[in-house]
């Protein structure tokens, strides 16, 4: 398996984990510092992809956010756990600008967020919910919507449409391109709206608990479709209840706790995870009964 | 039949029947997406207020309707916005503010009477002026113009509206815009299918549709060629019976409705069995003991599950 991660230099091992996944890049990795995983090498002096200073927020009127740090690497997979309730969702949404800093700073693309507009270089997988909407709509029309932030308001080209087929093609998802979500499983809906955030091919990955009531089946295509993206070079940062088959691609995991990081270095190891402050198990294929999809507003 | 079309009301009548047909769904299907059905019918109670309005003063009262409905659809639409709890009280305040207004300053005005509101709350075939047919005729541009324009955005928006503001979608503007589109094709439907009914239009056709189909598109455009179908029959059913258009066309697209359910149901049930045939095979792994002595496929159909078990 792969080397014991080093924590003064948390990307560098994994990097090169990731090389041998993609046969044909190792070589030209080492001389030429253009390839797609290059930046990951040169990430401790590029300004991060994400950086979150003393974040503070609340929802309510309850404090929910209570000074985070937070620092996303160009080509890193950061994991942010935690229990539920912990702040964990709070702290992505905020990322992507849904729920307002009370208090801290915000950089994006080393841009201050109040005036980042690039959107159409972040993916973003919002928590799942059951509720259906009103109108049928079929798995391509989702998937499309991603695409939005690149044409805007302009009509979609053969480019656009490529791309939304390469998304679905990603996920293992083509073959239902025609189908209403309606009557896809909750793995299922789940691959659709990761391919409608890859549609946009976007060079940062945020994913709100993307593993919840996900059957094992689809766990496996997430995390293969999640590696793909990473050879390729995507930063992603994800929130997970437990790290499941996506721990040998996280590089880093950040800890929540009331709000405040309690952690942040290597993954817990596989048997560490249970032991973790606050941890309460809930196995993924049970997750439909056991645990409520949340709307996000309190977790 | 076609005699209908020699009288020039008529004529009138039935282009401004076609128009509502198309824009009333247009714009219902993204309130139906939104879960703010109901939408329809707060404007449609605001805009009687826009018509008093214009008996009042006066002017056309297609473009005062206008006028105070848009600002009232965009009232609700900042209600949403802001309005955390209070939000429903809010808009029924709005919703009967706007009934109130409308039959106290009808009243007020000279020309005005409680006999003039009823064409306009329930819809009239004989009163479509020819000035209203160029006014509808234009509002229907713009209605159509928006929403298949920006459909994708506008469904994009109300399908997901937190992902729609991750992308960097205009969200506010479109939701303003979808907002003001709804009140404009609330005065296209008002005078042939009336305020208290326009809600229905926008809303049932779009129900009927979604039975059969699958898609946003194909229903957009189902909806659309329901909506058409029941505003021209009911129209031409007015003429021989002489009853308000907009009851017939509402009752009309709610027959509909019921006859696309009634279908949809076996309609489903066979694809589903095509789909179960042409995609899974049926359970064919060896079994340990009772199970794998069991009979040939074709023999356990007969004797059903239990037999398979002892």
């Amino acid at each position: 398996m792969r080397p014991e991660p080093d924590i003064s230099a948390g990307a560098a091992p994994s990097t090169e984990a990731r090389a041998d996944d993609t046969p044909g890049k190792t070589s030209a990795e080492t001389p030429a510092q253009t390839s797609a995983e290059a930046p990951a090498r040169a990430s401790a002096e590029a300004p991060p992809v994400i950086s979150l200073r003393g974040a503070t927020a609340s929802l309510g009127g309850r404090p929910v956010l209570r000074g985070v740090d937070l620092t996303v690497r160009r080509g890193e997979v950061v994991a942010l756990l935690g229990a539920n309730g912990s702040g964990k969702s709070t702290a992505v949404r905020s990322v992507v600008g849904q729920v307002p800093l009370s208090g801290g700073e915000l950089r994006l693309f080393d841009t201050p967020s109040r005036r980042f507009r690039d959107w159409a270089r972040v993916g973003y997988v919002p928590q799942r919910t059951t509720a259906a909407s009103g109108v049928p709509a079929t798995v391509r029309e989702v998937v499309s919507a991603g695409r939005l932030a690149r044409r805007r308001l302009a009509p979609p080209r053969a480019a656009d449409r490529a791309a939304v087929r390469r998304a679905l093609e990603l996920v293992g998802m083509a073959d239902r391109a025609k189908d209403p979500v309606g009557a896809l499983s909750g793995g299922q809906h789940q691959r659709v709206l990761i391919a409608r955030a890859l549609a946009g091919e976007p060079e940062l990955l945020i994913m709100d608990e993307p593993m919840a009531g996900v059957d094992l089946a689809s766990q496996e295509i997430l995390a293969d479709t999640l590696r793909e993206q990473v050879a390729r070079g995507a930063t992603v940062l994800l929130v997970l209840h437990e790290l499941g088959p996506l721990e040998p691609l996280i590089d880093r995991a950040v800890v929540l706790r009331d709000g405040c990081v309690v952690h942040d270095g290597p993954p817990p190891k596989a048997v560490g995870q249970h032991a973790l402050p606050g941890h309460d198990h809930v196995h993924p294929h049970a997750a439909h009964d056991a645990e409520p999809i949340r709307t996000g507003l309190l977790t | 039949m076609l005699e209908i079309l020699d009288y020039a009301f008529m004529q009138r009548a039935l282009i401004a029947a076609a128009l509502v047909g198309i824009t009333a769904p247009a714009v219902g299907i993204y309130l139906v997406q939104r879960r703010q059905a109901i939408m329809g019918d707060g404007i449609g109670h605001v805009a009687l207020t826009g018509v008093a309005l214009g008996f009042l003063t006066g002017a056309n009262p297609v473009w005062t309707a206008v006028a105070v409905s848009a600002l009232g659809a965009i009232l609700m639409e900042l209600i949403r916005w802001y309005g955390k709890t209070r939000g429903d009280l809010a808009l029924a305040m709005l919703f009967y503010g706007g009934m109130a207004g409308g039959v106290l300053l009808i009243n007020l005005s000279p020309t005005g009477s409680n006999a003039n509101l009823t064409t306009y709350l329930f819809g009239s075939i004989t009163t479509v002026s020819r000035e209203d047919v160029t006014a509808i005729t234009c509002l229907a541009a713009f209605v159509v113009l928006i929403t298949l324009g920006l459909r994708r955005q506008l469904f994009a928006v109300c399908q997901d509206e937190e992902f729609a503001r991750v992308t960097g979608l205009p969200v506010r503007t479109l939701n303003l815009l979808l907002a003001v589109t709804a009140a404009v094709t609330v005065t296209v439907a008002m005078r042939v299918v009336g305020l208290l009914l326009v809600s229905a239009l926008m809303v049932v056709p779009v129900a009927a549709a979604q039975q059969a189909t699958r898609g946003f598109a194909m229903t957009l455009a189902l909806a659309v060629a329901i909506g058409v179908v029941v505003t021209l029959s009911g129209t031409v059913f007015s003429f021989y019976e002489d009853v308000p258009p907009g009851a017939s066309i509402v009752v009309l697209a709610i027959a509909v409705f019921a006859a696309t359910t009634a279908l949809a149901a076996p309609l489903a049930r066979r694809r589903a069995r095509r789909a179960a045939a042409e995609a899974e095979e049926p359970c064919a792994l060896p079994l340990p003991g009772a199970r794998a002595a069991a009979p040939a496929p074709g023999a356990t159909g007969a004797g059903g599950p239990d037999d398979v078990l002892v």
